[in-house]
């Protein structure tokens, strides 16, 4: 990777895919991509303008206001030719033009869920089985919170038996390994499916 | 991007524009279709070419290949205002990029599923 202006010293750029950490917010989604990324996550920011909400606005003047979204990030270099990255959703639900972006193209999406706020991911929920984006459910063990079993969560947020519910704790690399191996498990099941269905 | 003959201010005063200026009010339709992920990597160091403060930055963080996202991480500005500089550094052929395997094919093929499987798994 050495610099030089010369052709013959340029790294060829390689590929790069995605996934997507999705929840609400304050669930442990930079957590996790920090448990896996070979960097501590990165951030960058968007400038949304946006019309703004107040309701005692001058009539006929167009208030609009800017907002800042933040975007965590993590990278995992899986060989010489390929990068993953693993960018955490906006908390805010309202951003979705930002999750548009994130999902188009991406392997799938790890929706984490607390437990304590099972309703936060309904959203996340949604948005996957709209867009037909292969995902999974890990449900984070947070140290004082009552552990459901899978099947409750299931059944609380009414997702199909084929997509699989596993409990992890966002910490811990392994953890979020095996959240990671399932849901690219069930990625490949889904596109198998797809071409056999095509 | 306009420096005018009368300069009053020198460099460590910092940008005295505020992000937009620097992309001349361009927006959206003009990237390239440069995705999050897509991957750009400089044809010229910094010093090969004269360049304004934040397209040089800009250069600078490309030395190696490195996605949109992580370049608007690095120089800390909005990424639809990264989009734009380097749309312009990729049209004055400082920079080239290669679409993101997301972009090529509406989802990754199992090749690709397969190695990221492979990869995670050695973690």
């Amino acid at each position: 990777m050495a610099y030089g202006n010369s052709d013959q010293q340029r790294v060829q750029p390689t590929r790069a895919t995605k996934l997507v950490i999705a929840g609400g917010f304050g669930v442990g989604k930079t957590t996790m991509v920090g448990s896996v990324s070979e960097i501590p996550p990165l951030r960058t920011e968007e400038l949304i303008t946006e019309a703004s909400e107040g309701v005692d606005d001058l009539a006929g003047v167009e208030q609009k206001t800017t907002t800042t979204v933040a975007l965590d990030f993590g990278r995992i270099t899986i060989n010489e030719d390929l990068i993953l990255y693993l960018f955490g959703t906006p908390g805010q639900d309202r951003f979705w033009f930002m999750w548009d972006e994130l999902a188009r193209g991406a392997i799938g999406a790890v929706v984490l869920a607390d437990t304590r706020r099972l309703d936060s991911c309904f959203g996340a929920v949604d948005f996957f089985e709209r867009r037909g984006l292969p995902f999974v459910v890990g449900v984070n063990c947070f140290d004082n919170a009552y552990r459901y079993g899978t099947e409750e969560v299931r059944a609380a947020l009414d997702i199909d038996d084929h997509i699989p519910v596993l409990l992890c704790d966002a910490r811990e690399r392994e953890s979020t390994k095996q959240v990671l191996v399932t849901l690219l498990q069930h990625a490949m099941a889904e596109a198998r499916l797809a071409g056999t269905v095509s | 991007m306009t420096v005018t003959d009368e300069e009053w201010f020198d460099e460590a005063a910092g940008p005295l524009v505020r992000p937009y200026a620097m992309t001349g009010g361009r927006t959206r339709s003009t990237t390239l279709g440069l995705d999050l992920i897509t991957l750009v990597v400089a044809m010229h160091t910094v010093s090969e070419v004269d360049l304004d403060q934040e397209y040089a930055r800009i250069l600078q963080a490309c030395q190696q290949p490195i996605s949109v996202v992580e370049v608007a991480a690095q120089v800390d500005l909005p990424l639809q205002v990264v989009k734009v500089l380097l749309s312009d550094l990729i049209i004055q052929r400082h920079i080239i990029f290669r679409s993101a395997e997301a972009q090529t094919s509406e989802s990754p093929s199992q090749h690709v599923l397969q190695a990221v499987l492979d990869g995670i798994r050695k973690l």
